[in-house]
């Protein structure tokens, strides 16, 4: 076993369901401050790739390491419980939908966490969720309920949640995708924000043009394999494999 | 002998009581079977096989016996066992578990229906399951059942009736006590119907307060 030097380090990852082969011996590196794009069509196991990292879909074979810690080790059940949930406090993720507790208003998605897991006091979890929300733009609407906030909002307050638990690395699942053309920018700004701040994002995208102006590095996947990687100017610019090719003329035809 | 509802004010003392137990008794019972669904639909879903059975026991028992039955079980039966229930404390336990386990069955559905998406945003921010049940979970399903409960709650009320077979003075005993005395079926049992109805309508109208300030929380 070799030591880990990169901050996020996926070795031969290899899932399936079934029969079903999602990922074949993936391989990834990402340091800290960088930002990694995945695109591909669905079903490419872009997205089992990325909830893959803090365990959501555990892998079948192969390792992730998390700043020298492994992510899927052997351990017994209720020590591995106990190692995830410690990890996950350090990794934020943020979903296509944006899965924000409808029963608690923006103050208490954000604060519940925190409070639950740090043990922060309502007055050190009331300043956090001023800061965290006023750094996405919703401290407006602090004691709004979701169902009083448009989509884009919904999900700025969700990247705030994960924010409050002051996490190394952030995970996005397709964050803008099920928005209204018109609120994508709003919050492809959040994350070009925490881009600016150095924050570690892996991020999984169908929008080539937001991946190309934030990625250091953006991969194309296909039927579980990385096809190709590289820096978004040469990856978009002058693709090397026929299969990215064909996405991504497919993909720019289709949205223009 | 026509009807005379004049009698009623000499009477009202013992009827106002049978009140009072009856309400005691139907919110204590409300609350057991509320609390108790919960801890029984947790258990149902989540709880280790073993664990499982002896519940699996306690709801075939209350689901599928008379509730009269199971509150002689309670009252008459445990004795025999060296626990001696005072007779309103019975009927509590008898009527909650038996509604705990109607509640049960309405949570667990209420439970899986939450979106599974909600379960995972809780577990990546790190969360155990435990506590994502606790904070997230529960109170979602719990919201969208208080509706199907408030039924439940009033088929309670109604079946409270049945403790008066272990001696409780509820309502129906005590309208039954007084026309023992007065030979006056028909007035005191309207006049308990009365108050059935009108502890049914302070119910109704808990359960729409309570609807309108979770609506206002979502």
């Amino acid at each position: 076993m070799t030591e880990q030097t990169h901050f996020v380090e996926i070795r031969h990852a290899q899932k399936s369901f079934g029969t079903l082969e999602v990922l074949k011996d993936i391989s990834l590196n990402v340091e800290r401050g960088q930002i990694v794009g995945i695109i591909g069509s669905s079903g490419s196991g872009k997205s089992t790739l990325l909830r893959a990292i803090n365990d959501l879909d555990p892998l079948t074979g192969g390792e992730i390491w998390l700043d020298g810690v492994q992510v899927n080790k052997t351990l017994p059940h209720r020590q591995y419980e106990k190692h995830i949930n410690e990890l996950r406090q350090h990794v934020g993720m943020v979903f296509q939908h944006f899965n924000l507790f409808p029963h608690m208003t923006a103050r208490e998605n954000v604060t519940m966490a925190p409070k639950m897991l740090k043990g922060l006091s309502q007055a050190d979890a009331d300043r956090l969720a001023e800061e965290q929300l006023d750094k996405v733009g919703m401290l407006e609407r602090i004691d709004y309920y979701p169902s009083q906030l448009s989509g884009g909002q919904k999900q700025r307050v969700a990247i705030a949640r994960a924010l409050a638990m002051k996490p190394k690395l952030m995970l996005f699942d397709e964050a803008t995708s099920a928005l209204d053309p018109e609120l994508v920018e709003e919050v492809n700004l959040v994350m070009k924000k925490l881009a600016e701040e150095h924050m570690t994002m892996i991020i999984v995208t169908h929008e080539m043009d937001f991946a190309a102006s934030v990625c250091d590095r953006v991969l194309f996947m296909d039927k579980g394999v990385v096809v190709e990687e590289g820096p978004p100017s040469v990856l978009f610019k002058n693709p090397t494999q026929n299969r990215t090719r064909e996405f991504l003329r497919k993909h720019i035809e289709g949205a223009s | 002998m026509g009807l005379d509802f004049s009698i009623i004010p000499k009477y009202m003392d013992i009827i106002l009581l049978g009140v009072g137990w009856t309400v005691g008794i139907t919110v204590a019972a409300a609350l057991l079977s509320f609390v108790g669904g919960i801890i029984f639909a947790v258990i149902a879903l989540y709880a280790p096989w073993l664990v499982r059975q002896p519940f699996r026991l306690i709801e075939w028992v209350f689901m599928g016996t008379p509730l009269l039955l199971q509150l002689f079980l309670i009252y008459f039966g445990l004795v025999q066992i060296g626990i001696d229930l005072p007779a309103f404390v019975a009927g509590i336990i008898g009527l909650g578990l038996h509604f705990a386990v109607y509640n049960s069955e309405l949570i667990q559905t209420a439970i899986l229906a939450v979106d599974k998406g909600q379960m995972e945003a809780a577990r990546t921010l790190g969360c155990s399951r435990a506590q994502a049940l606790r904070k997230v979970v529960i109170p979602q399903a719990v919201r969208a059942v208080i509706p199907p409960i408030g039924n439940n709650m009033i088929a309670l009320l109604k079946d409270s009736a049945l403790v008066s077979v272990i001696g409780v003075s509820e309502l129906t005993l005590s309208a039954q006590r007084v026309i023992g005395k007065t030979y006056r079926p028909f007035e005191f049992y309207i006049l308990a119907a009365a108050f059935y109805y009108v502890i049914n309508l302070c119910m109704e109208w808990v359960q729409r307060k309570i609807e309108r300030r979770i609506s206002i929380s979502r």
